[in-house]
């Protein structure tokens, strides 16, 4: 058997991994990577990237039918047709160019990176199944990356028409009707994918309203878009099971009701990888499902780390990315620790959801007196000449000392204005200093200004 | 000419290099033909240096505790007068500053004061850091409140160990700027438990060990890292010796002053280790090579105002009991008035150390490389001794001696200070000429 011998080694090659095992190779650690599927995990492969490139195609081809927002441009023409096999073409070209850029990247650092499936022996050496035999590897700092996968329902075992989000995101055409079990983030944006690129959508979700981790304020816009698109909602009711594309479903009462459904993905959360790759033999300590870390990201082991999905919520790429930097980085003798205040969460459905620090509620119990600025997009000169007036962007802040506590914005294209928001958020802004800084005209992103000043009760456009 | 060099002169037999104790001069100033500039010392002797040309200090050879090879450049000057020579520099700004220790206000106050005052005495140049604690500015934070920092400064504040939460913010909202936190790595705040009345003393000196005290450092360093110390403390009746001195000193006259103990010791070592020669010797360790020397020159363990020295009574197998209280108290009196020759201050083959009233009850001297023995004394207590069926007061001494274990055995050197007991404890056996004692 290989044997081999690094100071670092990575196991799961997703964003926290792949990511730590940059920065490692930067730093000049004899690192290995073990990617037992393709580089990028989940986010670049069946998360993150593979679905932005279904919504935008979707909205492509969306905005081409809907009329009456073409009429007002002066635009008419002809029904659009899809060819739904070239847009997972054009997906999947996307997706293979970041999958060989990360080689590409990992590469340049002097990593090592090697495909096969990991077995931990124990805390300082694992053995690799790859393609070319068995390999087992010595280190001195093991950093387990090892994500997250989705999870299942008892009534609804993935296979077949019950898919997965992987699998949605895998059809090679769209189905004319699909039911989507639970209305998070990832079946809000799937579900209205699908939706505009023809599928007749139902969404069942057990919580009485959608995208519940977020306020309803903020959720408003997306629920009235919807219905636009003519999605089913059913709230407070529970997915029974799937047989012969019927999705039988329980409401509020009890009632019974069958949704004719060609597919059905079930989208209710995502569970941490802690299994099937030898952890159990380093006893490591647990939080819940997820592997305990400290805010170094060490686990109850010395030397050995974990990053990303497999830590807990929240669930997010740039947070596994960022502690993968991290860890890296205490590695190699730096002094580092997580500290970040602004953790941004992004829902791509339609209209775009950001949300950074405390909404209204959590501001309030956590600092009881808070001040709280909302502009909304119809009083936004540029939101109006694209069309997009749904929304609006609400700061929060403390009102003693006028701290910044968190930053939400609801509306088309938001997701990009989130950079100001963590920046302010992690800079510690105060209102004063978000309305003390002119923000470019015409733009939505004045609407943030716009918010800061009303918070702080003068302010000019509304 | 032009530019003269001045060299380290050759300032003693066998001299290959000397430290520099103490400069007279600093670049820039104007010198005297024959004025002192610096002060070195080599093997325990300090020499002036003056300069043979006068003119203006160019440059110094090294800064005081430096070591200079002999022959090396000491100083130099430049001769006035001369066309290619440039005009002396002003004083002020040629003048070295001084180095900033204390931060931000101490060190501005530093910069504005005259140059002329820097301290200038060498053997104690020290500076003090200045202890009042500029008081942090900025509210102190509600406990449990997260201390507000932009990611930059958390990450300089994690890197310099500072938490944050101790930190205070100086901005709006008590944010804390790159400025609180460094001020704040500058200088800590005080101790955050205040006795009434009494403020911390947060003065430090740091001290540059140059000169006698440097080589005093080295020598005992040496010493103990080498030598194999065997101490051996023994209990030694002097009342009758005591007596003896009593009886002498109430006669004493100008010739002949009042003894101290010591006088008799130097007899009792003088006629021990004439049986002892392996306690009177030399041990050249980085050689194998003992030398034994018939003669014994006692080293006598002196404190002097800048430190301890040994200086030496030579050939005191030849000297008499007031010759020996004669000799010693000059060899000593030169080392307290640092007037000693080389040659007092050194050579010796054994070693006598004393602390007088302070003896205490024992001690462990440090045997005074390259010998390989020193006798220690203690204090005279008087002690309840079992003498003849019942106690009788006597006056008691300690005599605590070291030797170096890997030349002397033990059972020789203790062998050899029950002689030393014996002749004290019978004072008349240190005047029988034949060591048939």
């Amino acid at each position: 058997m290989n044997e081999l011998r690094c100071k670092v080694l990575i196991v799961g090659g997703g964003p926290g991994g792949y990511v730590a095992a940059i920065r490692a190779g930067e730093l000049g650690l004899d690192t290995v990577l073990i990617e037992a599927d393709r580089l990028g995990g989940t986010c670049l492969n069946v998360g993150c990237i593979p679905s932005k490139a279904l919504i935008h195609a979707a909205d492509a081809v969306h905005a081409l039918t809907e009329p009456l927002a073409l009429n007002a441009l002066g635009v008419s023409l002809a029904p659009p047709a899809l060819d739904y096999a070239r847009t997972i073409a054009w997906k999947d070209a996307i997706v293979l160019r970041l999958n060989t850029g990360v080689g590409a990247l990992l590469k340049k650092a002097h990593v090592r990176s090697l495909r096969g499936r990991a077995t931990l022996l124990d805390g300082k050496s694992a053995l690799v199944h790859a393609d070319t035999g068995e390999q087992r590897i010595h280190c001195e700092h093991l950093v387990i990356a090892t994500g997250s996968e989705p999870m299942e329902l008892a009534a609804l075992p993935f296979g077949g028409d019950i898919m997965s989000s992987t699998e949605a995101l895998a059809l090679t055409e769209v189905p004319r009707s699909l039911a989507v079990v639970g209305a998070g983030y990832i079946g809000m944006e799937l579900g209205m994918a699908f939706a505009k690129l023809g599928a007749k959508v139902t969404i069942v979700e057990a919580l009485p309203r959608i995208l519940p981790l977020y306020d309803e304020e903020l959720t408003q816009p997306v629920a009235r878009r919807l219905a636009d698109l003519g999605v089913e909602t059913m709230l407070s009711a529970r997915a029974l099971g799937f047989t012969r594309g019927a999705l039988k479903v329980a409401d509020a009462e009890g009632a019974e009701t069958t949704i004719p459904a060609d597919k059905a993905l079930v989208a209710v959360g995502r569970r941490a990888c802690t299994s099937g790759f030898g952890l159990e033999t380093l006893d490591l300590t647990m939080a819940g499902p997820f592997l305990r870390i400290d805010e170094r990201c060490a686990t109850s082991m010395r030397n050995v780390w974990a990053i990303g999905d497999v830590t807990g919520e929240p669930m997010l790429a740039h947070r596994a990315m960022a502690q993968g930097e991290m860890v890296a980085e205490i590695v190699a003798g730096e002094k580092r620790a997580f500290d970040r205040v602004a953790m941004p969460a992004i829902c791509f459905t339609d209209p775009e959801i950001v949300a950074v620090g405390l909404a209204p509620e959590a501001a309030k119990a956590a600092h009881r007196e808070v001040l709280v600025g909302l502009f909304p997009f119809r009083a936004n000169g540029r939101a109006m000449t694209k069309q997009a007036e749904e929304g609006f962007v609400r700061v929060v802040a403390r009102a003693d000392n006028h701290v910044v506590l968190g930053i939400h914005a609801v509306g088309a294209g938001v997701s990009e204005l989130s950079a100001a928001f963590s920046l302010a958020l992690e800079m510690g802004a105060r209102l004063e200093d978000v309305a003390g800084t002119i923000h470019a005209h015409p733009t939505e992103s004045e609407a943030f200004h716009e918010a800061a000043l009303k918070a702080l009760g003068k302010p000019l456009h509304i | 000419m032009g530019q003269r060099s001045i060299r380290m002169p050759d300032v003693g037999e066998g001299v290959a290099e000397a430290e520099i104790v103490e400069w007279s001069v600093r670049v820039g100033d104007v010198v005297r033909e024959d004025q002192v500039v610096a002060a070195v010392m080599t093997d325990k002797a300090t020499v002036e240096i003056p300069t043979p040309v006068a003119g203006t200090v160019l440059a110094l050879g090294g800064g005081v505790g430096d070591v200079l090879a002999v022959g090396s450049e000491l100083i130099r000057i430049d001769a006035p007068g001369l066309p290619d020579s440039p005009p002396p520099a002003p004083r002020k700004a040629a003048a070295a500053k001084p180095e900033a220790l204390a931060p931000a206000a101490a060190a501005v106050a530093a910069e504005t004061a005259p140059v002329d005052e820097a301290p200038r005495d060498a053997e104690a140049q020290a500076s003090v850091v200045a202890s009042p604690a500029a008081p942090q500015t900025g509210a102190p934070r509600p406990p449990g409140e997260r201390p507000l920092a932009s990611p930059a400064v958390r990450a300089r504040a994690r890197e310099t160990g500072v938490d944050l939460r101790f930190v205070r913010g100086s901005g709006r909202a008590g944010r804390i700027t790159h400025d609180d936190l460094e001020a704040f790595i500058a200088r800590p705040p005080e101790a955050p438990a205040k006795r009434a009345g009494k403020e911390p003393n947060l003065a430090v000196e740091t001290i540059k060990v140059v000169g006698l005290r440097r080589r005093i450092a080295q020598n005992m360093a040496e010493s103990s890292r080498r030598v194999a110390h065997f101490s051996y403390v023994e209990e030694v009746d002097v009342t009758a010796l005591e007596e003896l001195r009593a009886s002498l000193n109430a006669r004493a006259t100008e010739e002949r002053p009042k003894l101290t103990m010591l006088p008799f010791l130097m007899l009792a070592i003088v006629k021990a280790v004439a049986d002892f020669p392996q306690v009177n010797a030399h041990y050249d360790d980085d050689n194998d090579v003992i030398t034994r020397f018939g003669a014994v020159h006692l080293g006598v363990a002196t404190q002097t105002p800048v430190g301890l020295m040994v200086p030496v009574v030579r050939h005191a197998e030849t000297l008499s009991l007031h010759e020996c209280a004669r000799e010693m108290r000059r060899v000593s009196e030169a080392a307290r008035q640092g007037v000693a020759a080389r040659e007092e201050l050194s050579g010796s083959t054994i070693t006598l150390t004393s602390l007088g009233a302070l003896g205490g009850v024992a001690s462990t001297p440090v045997v005074n490389r390259p010998e390989v023995a020193i006798v220690g004394v203690n204090k005279i207590v008087v002690r309840p001794v079992w003498r003849d069926g019942g106690f009788a007061p006597r006056k008691t001494m300690n005599l605590s001696s070291s030797f170096d274990h890997r030349v002397v055995d033990g059972y020789d050197a203790a062998t050899f200070i029950q002689r030393v007991r014996a002749l004290i404890e019978t004072p008349a056996s240190l005047f029988i000429e034949a060591s048939s004692f």
